[in-house]
């Protein structure tokens, strides 16, 4: 036995157990992936599918629906660390406990984020999308998703030890969605339109940025309270 | 080496303890007693740094240990009522995550001759939740023979384990102490082996 004083292996430890326990139980990737495209098909159903219309709302849908899966699985980031004791280890180990939050914020981009983020396109058909928007559809996401896997975690680390805190985070966290959804759909709708749309990539990949380095630490303190 | 000084922890209009002052010193284990709701998890969650006391502090090496927790954890073991034991996760599965969280290392065999003294043969790579609950705890408390903390904290150790496995972690409190550790844990039960360096707490219950 000897002590290892490695970030990567904290990093590494923590993330390989959230992918292993949600491969695990595989209805954790499959049901908000099956959600996502069980919203998106549920529009031409309601508004009718007339081919112009689904396309001209077609970035709208698909962002939305989005927003709506990564709510999904948000709950389950913490809830059975928190319930097990295991929050309790990570906030007693000697490594910042903003680390593992980042292991685990990267495990939930991974196997909620990252499947929308690979199906998006052939959903994307399904609204008539026009073929040039797609690749903006899938950059958007690429970069969103991770976005949205840190604002919302802030939301689940702050209600993880509420009995109920399921509504309530959606209600704290839905608000803080509105900017990725604002420019994200408007990079889609721009290059629709043939236009360059790196202005709104930039603009997400700075909140990307700041939510990188922010939110961990934002997330280990609502822990640290919801613990205590 | 542990410094408990002025210590007041008050929850929901009620006082569980005032003014609590004790140490606890290289070789010393200390058994906090006290009936149910008296405050003694309350006490241990405040001296691991989980919750903030109302009053107090908390000195560990003579420095408050919310000012330098990363390194205040390096020293600290501590196993509460929640184990921490994912039930998804095998045995095996649970410990090499729990000494990568903590900076320890130690390879395959070892851990498998230690999930074997711990009466767990043939049971390291099936779900924890499958197991007894004394075998789940008994998966937590490898963890005492694979760490190298100076203070250990034990919430109910003792809980749902055969007077075997009783025994056997009083032997290696035992070991702990000789080493030159220190063991803060409450229980119930009456430790049955005798130590030399015990003390006791007592917290009333107040109303």
């Amino acid at each position: 036995m000897q002590a290892s004083n490695s970030y990567w292996t904290l990093f590494c430890n923590v993330y390989r157990k959230d992918v292993t326990l949600a491969f695990r139980q595989r209805a954790e990737i499959v049901n908000p992936l099956l959600f996502f495209l069980i919203v998106i098909t549920l529009f031409p159903l309601a508004i009718g599918p007339e081919p112009a219309l689904l396309a001209r709302m077609a970035p709208g849908i698909i962002w939305v629906a989005a927003l709506l899966s990564t709510m999904l699985g948000l709950d389950k980031i913490f809830r059975d660390d928190f319930m097990d004791g295991s929050l309790e280890q990570l906030i007693a180990s000697p490594y910042p406990l903003s680390l593992a939050v980042l292991a685990k914020v990267a495990a939930h981009w991974t196997t909620a984020g990252l499947p929308m983020v690979v199906m998006a396109p052939v959903f994307a058909l399904l609204m008539n999308l026009e073929s040039q928007a797609l690749s903006a559809t899938v950059l958007t996401l690429l970069i969103g998703t991770p976005l949205l896997s840190f604002i919302g975690a802030i939301g689940a680390g702050l209600t993880v030890g509420l009995q109920k805190g399921g509504i309530l985070m959606s209600l704290l966290v839905l608000p803080l969605y509105i900017p990725v959804l604002i420019f994200a759909t408007s990079a889609i709708d721009t290059s629709i339109m043939s236009l360059a749309y790196s202005g709104q990539l930039a603009i997400l990949g700075a909140m990307l940025a700041v939510a990188f380095v922010a939110a961990p630490i934002a997330i280990s303190s609502a822990l640290r309270v919801s613990v205590s | 080496m542990l410094e408990i000084k002025a210590l007041t922890c008050i929850k929901q209009d009620r006082c569980l303890f005032e003014s609590l002052n004790f140490s606890l010193l290289p070789g010393q284990i200390m058994q906090v007693e006290g009936p149910n709701g008296a405050g003694k998890t309350s006490l241990l969650r405040i001296i691991s740094g989980f919750s903030r006391p109302d009053e107090g502090n908390v000195l560990f090496n003579n420095q408050n240990v919310t000012d330098d927790y990363d390194s205040f954890a390096e020293s600290l073991l501590f196993i509460g009522h929640k184990t921490g034991v994912n039930l998804q996760l095998n045995a095996y599965e649970n410990i090499q995550h729990w000494l990568g969280v903590h900076s320890y290392q130690c390879d395959k065999d070892e851990i498998y001759r230690l999930l074997g003294k711990l009466g767990l043969v043939g049971l390291e790579d099936v779900p924890v939740r499958t197991l007894s609950a004394g075998q789940q705890r008994r998966v937590a408390l490898v963890r005492l023979w694979l760490n190298q903390a100076k203070l250990w904290i034990l919430d109910e150790p003792f809980t749902a384990l055969d007077k075997c496995g009783v025994a056997m972690l009083q032997s290696r409190f035992q070991e702990h102490l000789d080493g030159g550790g220190s063991i803060l844990l409450t229980t119930h039960q009456d430790l049955t082996s005798s130590f030399d360096s015990l003390q006791t707490l007592v917290l009333e219950y107040r109303h």
